[in-house]
């Protein structure tokens, strides 16, 4: 298992170091460059000279990989050039980062919270009424764009019936900030006025979020638990009198969560492609958000950073999935 | 002599096992899934649209017709009239045509960056698959690299190294992110050949290495990868409609399609969602269509529903 985890590590190690080449060349590959981004396109060429020279872009590309590296690895992404202008890039990700990890955790919790037993529900009555427009339903939901969905839902809510807020994290009301996790900050401060508001402002955004993950968890549940169940050791089960809801739990359900375990783990990058669209529907202000208006406004300090975290954060993901295998799976844990 | 006619009995074998075993006995098994008519229908309907839209669209897509009932003041757009069944857009111009004209556009995108992500993953993931040395981890490693990062965000990067975006970027920045999902899953199936007994056989025969490669394994490993491509044109259409919604789509207006027109249309949702909820129902619906096609075939296809 140790050897197993560090192996998969070194792996990351390697795979990060390609992706901050790749995204290095991708930065100078820019139209534009870093230099005509900081001093926009009516720069004099003394000026662009003088900061081309100062950020060490006229030394050959391989020492500037480096220096790039090694400031990368101190922690030193640069400023802001774009999105929150002069601010450390480093400082603008640690504010924004709680957002999308409260949008996220809710967006799945959500996506599982209805998938999974939606799933094991339409196996067990395969064909029947839930089965087919649950099935319906969550075709629908990888068809619609996600943009449009969070839009759509906005529109309804928030404009029209206007139940919940339409855009931020949490209302210009006096809250106590601790962690910068909203939500735990009110409890941890037992403002609950806070926490109703910040979970007001998260509702839609999740909802929207969640749509493509509860398609994919939902059908990989109930194509699992359809597996499972015809499997020669639930037979068994049933033929020595066990009750119904110990086959389910210890039998059906536990042998079909490990194809269940790693879809919920890849579907890590398309929360986060899709925090990008619904953060900025509703203006919620963390990753997805910045990375939105970064593009726009060709933030590349930015960027590049956010990029880095998202695929450590992706492959990080992965790596728990994988390890979580062990503790579903015991056969695994051999391997 | 004996050992020529050996060959072309193996090459007829592997013809043979896969005209029955895979083509037709797909197809026993699609008549029996009604969802896959649904999918057909659709997309046979999207293209045929797509084709006869010139001839189907009531009016000119581009000329701002209804120009006289657009006011930014009050913040109307036309609304259904005769001849004009959906009325027009923010810029005066037929709905209806809009949408018809911009079928082809979608399709376009669509099938091109399907086509691309599929010809550059055969072409890796045949190599690779097909080679398995270093190359196969290099490659691999590559593929790693890229499926590392969220293919929209990939999409969202690529789209970003055109100075200027056109059609043709959105087209390539799509496209380029499902090359190592193709690439990951041909060579898959390619491994999966390799030690099928009937491609040993062929090597064992003494057919040409390349001629194992391609008439041997290729044809068989597909299956997977076409399921796929129906899939992958369903989120291509939607990730380009992503794109256009961040800024990163055609800026030019005149050549309508329905991503484009989705995002364009974000500025006046809460006033007119009407505007963006037709181009959103036609890419709902197209997409449904595609995907329901690449699922049936998945059933079809799998080796664990023959009977």
């Amino acid at each position: 298992m140790l050897r197993y985890t560090l192996r998969r590590l070194g792996q990351m190690t390697l795979v990060l170091l390609a992706l901050s080449l790749l995204i290095f060349v991708w930065l100078h590959a820019l139209p534009g460059g870093p230099v005509s981004a900081l001093l926009g396109e009516r720069a004099t060429p003394e000026a662009a000279r003088t900061l081309t020279s100062q950020l060490g872009l006229d030394q050959p590309l391989y020492v500037q990989y480096v220096r790039f590296l090694l400031s990368a690895l101190s922690g030193n992404f640069g400023a802001s050039i774009g999105v929150q202008p002069g601010i450390p890039v480093t400082q603008v990700f640690l504010e924004r980062f709680p957002a999308t990890v409260e949008l996220t955790v809710c967006a799945i919790t959500l996506a599982v919270a209805v998938g999974i037993p939606l799933g094991y529900v339409a196996a067990r009555r395969r064909g029947g009424l839930l089965d087919t427009l649950s099935i319906i339903g969550s075709l629908i939901s990888v068809a619609i764009p996600v943009f449009f969905l969070a839009f759509l839902l906005k529109y309804v809510f928030a404009v029209k019936l206007g139940v919940l807020p339409n855009s931020g994290r949490q209302d210009a009301i006096d809250a106590t900030r601790v962690t910068g996790f909203f939500v735990l900050d009110g409890i941890l401060t037992q403002e609950w006025d806070a926490v109703l508001n910040s979970l007001e402002h998260l509702v839609l955004p999740a909802i929207a979020l969640a749509a493509v993950p509860f398609s994919v968890i939902f059908r990989i549940t109930r194509a699992a638990v359809l597996d499972v169940q015809d499997e020669n050791y639930v037979r068994t089960a049933e033929s020595k009198g066990l009750t119904g809801a110990v086959i389910s739990r210890r039998h059906v359900l536990r042998n079909a969560m490990l194809p269940v375990a790693t879809t919920i783990g890849l579907q890590a990058g398309a929360l986060l492609a899709g925090a990008v669209l619904t953060e900025r529907v509703f203006n919620f202000p963390g990753i997805g958000d910045a990375l939105a208006l970064g593009f726009q406004q060709r933030d590349y300090p930015l960027l590049e950073l956010l990029i880095l975290v998202a695929a450590v954060v992706y492959m990080a993901i992965n790596l728990v999935v994988d390890l979580s295998y062990g503790m579903i799976d015991p056969r695994v844990r051999a391997g | 002599m004996v050992i020529t006619t050996r060959k072309k009995r193996v090459d007829e074998l592997a013809r043979a096992d896969m005209e029955t075993s895979l083509v037709a006995g797909a197809w026993r098994r699609l008549r029996r899934i009604p969802v896959f008519f649904v999918g057909v229908t659709i997309m046979a309907g999207f293209v045929l649209v797509a084709l006869s839209a010139p001839w189907l669209a009531p009016h000119d897509p581009t000329a701002a017709l209804l120009l006289d009932q657009v006011s930014k003041a009050r913040n109307t757009i036309p609304a259904p009239q005769p001849g004009y069944p959906l009325g027009g857009d923010d810029q005066g111009r037929d709905l209806l045509s809009r949408l018809l004209i911009g079928s082809r556009q979608t399709l376009l995108v669509g099938v091109l960056a399907t086509l691309i992500g599929f010809a550059g993953g055969l072409v890796l993931g045949t190599v690779a698959g097909a080679l398995a040395s270093w190359v196969d981890t290099v490659i691999m490693r590559v593929v790693d690299a890229m499926l590392s990062i969220p293919s929209l965000l990939l999409a969202v990067s690529i789209a970003a190294l055109f100075a200027h975006p056109s059609q043709l970027t959105v087209i390539l920045a799509v496209a380029v992110v499902q090359i190592p999902i193709f690439a990951r899953l041909l060579r898959g199936s390619m491994l999966a050949q390799r030690v099928s007994d009937h491609v040993l056989a062929a090597q064992a025969l003494g057919v040409r290495p390349s001629a194992v490669v391609f008439r041997h394994m290729l044809p068989n490993a597909l299956s997977p990868v076409i399921v796929l491509a129906t899939i992958v044109l369903a989120t291509s259409i939607i990730d380009a409609a992503a794109l256009s919604f961040l800024g990163l789509g055609n800026p030019d207006d005149t050549v309508p399609e329905w991503g484009q027109m989705l995002a364009r249309a974000q500025d006046v949702f809460d006033t007119h969602p009407e505007l963006a909820f037709w181009p959103a129902s036609c890419i709902i619906v197209v997409a449904l269509g595609f995907t329901l096609c690449g699922e049936s075939l998945r059933d079809a296809l799998d080796p664990k529903n023959r009977r």
